[in-house]
């Protein structure tokens, strides 16, 4: 485990949510400081994706209890946009189609209202197609990419490489993966993981909710944290990542019973 | 969130207003002494009262068609006015002399009545109740051939040709409200563009209903001699009451040898409330004939409005080569029916027809897409695409498809394409979590999924009907 420094980004405590009445959260404590990558595993079921979409705002969710504090501000009182535009940022492990919508279009709205509302200059069509380019560069896409309509009939892979470009463009302080190694080749989660961690920066901080260990050995954690029935039940260096995968989960929640 | 959805389809309209004005309206009740009286009203030609008797007597032998997939309680027709015009002081020599109260009516809708102050390059003929009130840019057309006056006008000055071509295409007797149409319109739009001429500019019939127990029953003619082209736009309002007021319009249109008419409409006629309380019953019979070689006829259509809309702009490919063209986004909210589509007719060889459907239900409303492709075993080489795609915004709304193909050539191509999707909690949360509010995310998934027909709109109206479509989707978010 590394020595943490950095300022204070994400402050959760004590924070339960249901869905449909039913309890998914039962109490979670998690810090996150600027410069680390944090690690989420657990078994299916475990709360791993809910606890990524409650602090997104999913309005499906409802938060019972708890607080988050997220770069000085109360993230629970913000909706969904707010928060994203504030630095919040979620990779989806299931990404929606937009038939009809050009990616490109998406894309420069996001841009423009995330990136505007933090003082950067508004790109125009052809000022962000330049933009755009470079970044697809990064995760080595297509530039055709840009005239299809967002996510619509795109493989996995695709909608994952789309999802790390719109964090490319978005600059988040704090990033969510939920499950972005799923439904990737090996090729595509080291094109993945090398965008990822090109974006790493001192000011900002990663998440990455996994079930696998294999991600975690392009993009390597400063902690991994253990999900179970709604709690973080486990904390340690990315070599807990390793014992997981040789043990499974069960030994786990035998310990902490 | 499901309340930020319904808060941006929660958009008053904005033409329910009533223009205080006199009229004069016909008692209610139908039968052949209204028609007489109406007919003298018109001091209208023997032939003409033929053609109206004929309709109502065959009318009396009909029946309400009940197939469509819309439900409303039965409509008492003697319960309607067939008559209601605005009373003039005199015979009007000039627009200067149109009632002010009717020319602020019309500048509170955005119609631009005056010639100066008019958008360039669009004539505008303006009905008000069932009677037209003013024609704009009549006699810039006329310079080159070009007529374009109310059927009234048109009765009188050029019999020979309502003559010839009037129930041509859309027979007195095709159907229900097309016959009722036939026994008691009152006005309307006649156009005609002689051979060779391309018309200067965008012709345009603006309808306004402004009386509560009349109904409203306009007729427009347009023929487009060999190698002539002309582009018509129509735009619908009315006032918002609690009644009901019925709509049931025919409309002809007839493309000689070569000739082309491009028919774009925004239907905006008030839907109803929340409730489902008032609204227009829009049913009207819309058909192009293309009768020449290489004819083409395209309808457009933008139907936002009207509680209940029941209507298939149909095309009739009698020439070989001939064209015909369907685009149509249908909007219903809250408890608005729409049941609507085309009918594609091939008859002459290399016919080729395209419909392009959109569909969007919000609300509780129910939105239905009928379409008929039929290809005769004249028909050789004939093709049809055809593309419905409907779209749900919430959960209480529905959508229906129903696809008829009637093919007796063997050497025909039909194919025809369906999607159904839905703008739901996901997708806005979708955009939310890159920064993008629902509105904007509503907005840019609507203007997506109608941006094929939209192009299709000349300029003007595309800014009007994106602007419509944006007045009855978004709004503050709660």
């Amino acid at each position: 485990m590394s020595e943490s420094t950095g300022k204070v980004l994400l402050d959760v405590r004590n924070l339960s949510a249901t869905v449909a009445g039913v309890q998914i959260l039962k109490g979670i404590d998690f810090t996150v400081r600027a410069g680390e990558v944090h690690a989420i595993m657990g078994p299916n079921g475990s709360g791993k994706s809910t606890f990524s979409k409650v602090l997104a705002g999913h309005p499906s969710y409802e938060v019972t209890g708890g607080e988050v504090e997220f770069d000085g501000q109360d993230l629970l009182a913000l909706p969904a946009e707010v928060r994203a535009r504030a630095g919040f940022f979620l990779s989806f492990q299931y990404p929606v189609e937009v038939p009809g919508v050009a990616n490109s279009q998406f894309l420069r709205l996001a841009y423009n209202t995330v990136m505007g509302g933090r003082g950067r200059e508004e790109l125009d069509p052809l000022e962000f197609d330049d933009y755009v380019r470079e970044k697809l560069q990064l995760l080595e896409m297509d530039p055709a990419f840009l005239e299809r309509s967002v996510n619509t009939g795109f493989s996995g892979g695709e909608k994952k490489r789309n999802e790390i470009l719109q964090m490319a463009l978005l600059e988040p302080t704090l990033a969510f993966l939920d499950e972005t190694d799923s439904g990737l080749d090996i090729d595509a989660l080291r094109i993945v993981a090398h965008g990822v961690n090109s974006l790493r920066a001192s000011g900002n901080a990663i998440v990455l909710v996994t079930h696998y260990q294999r991600l975690l050995n392009y993009i390597v954690p400063d902690f991994v944290h253990v999900m179970d029935g709604g709690r973080l039940v486990k904390t340690g260096g990315k070599e807990l990542a390793l014992e997981l995968e040789a043990r499974g989960y069960d030994w786990i929640g035998r310990e902490a019973a | 969130m499901s309340a930020v959805l319904q808060n941006l389809i929660d958009q008053p309209y904005k033409h329910g207003f009533v223009t205080d004005i006199e009229s004069d309206v016909v008692p209610k009740g139908l039968n052949e002494s209204v028609i007489r009286s109406i007919s003298a009203r018109k001091n209208e030609p023997e032939w003409l009262l033929e053609f109206r008797l004929t309709a109502y007597r065959h009318w009396l032998t009909m029946t309400e068609p009940t197939w469509p997939n819309v439900t409303y309680p039965p409509i008492d027709f003697q319960d309607i006015s067939y008559y209601s015009a605005p009373k003039p002081k005199k015979k009007l020599a000039s627009m200067d002399e149109v009632d002010p109260e009717l020319l602020r009516t019309f500048e509170k809708l955005g119609v631009p009545m005056h010639e100066q102050a008019a958008l360039a390059g669009v004539a505008v003929d303006v009905i008000f109740d069932s009677v037209s009130v003013t024609t704009t840019y009549k006699k810039k057309l006329a310079d080159v051939g070009v007529i374009f006056c109310s059927f009234s006008e048109a009765v009188h000055e050029h019999p020979e040709l309502i003559r010839k071509y009037l129930g041509s295409v859309v027979p007195a007797g095709d159907n229900f409200y097309a016959a009722l149409n036939s026994a008691v319109f009152t006005d309307g739009s006649f156009c005609f563009i002689p051979k060779g001429v391309k018309c200067p500019m965008e012709l345009s019939t603006y309808f306004r209903i402004n009386t509560q127990e009349s109904g409203q029953f306009e007729r427009t003619l347009i023929v487009a001699e060999e190698g002539a082209s002309v582009s018509y736009l129509e735009g619908c309002t009315a006032p918002q009451f609690d009644t009901n007021q019925l709509h049931a319009a025919v409309v002809e249109l007839v493309a000689l040898d070569r000739a082309s008419i491009k028919y774009s409409t925004v239907q905006n006629w008030y839907a109803g409330d929340e409730n489902g309380v008032g609204g227009i019953y829009n049913f009207v019979t819309k058909r192009g004939l293309c009768q020449g070689v290489d004819s083409k006829i395209s309808w457009t259509q933008v139907e936002t409005g009207s509680a209940i809309t029941w209507k298939y702009p149909s095309c009739v490919l009698l020439g070989d080569n001939s064209v015909g063209e369907f685009y149509s986004v249908a909007l219903t909210n809250h408890l608005q029916q729409a049941d609507t589509g085309t009918k594609m007719v091939h008859i002459g060889k290399n016919t080729r027809s395209t419909i392009i459907s959109k569909g969007i239900s919000a609300g509780r409303s129910n939105n239905s897409y009928r379409g008929l492709v039929k290809i005769a075993a004249s028909a050789h080489g004939a093709r049809n695409f055809s593309q419905c795609d409907s779209m749900l915004i919430g959960d209480r709304c529905s959508a229906s498809t129903f696809p008829y193909i009637q093919v007796q050539n063997n050497g025909a191509k039909v194919e025809h394409e369906a999607t159904t999707s839905k703008i739901g909690e996901d997708q806005l949360f979708y955009f939310a979590s890159r920064g993008i509010d629902p509105e904007e995310a509503v907005s840019m998934i609507i203007n997506g999924f109608v941006k094929d027909v939209f192009t299709q709109l000349p300029m003007e109206f595309a800014v009007e009907a994106g602007r419509l479509l944006g007045l009855k989707l978004e709004g503050s978010v709660g």
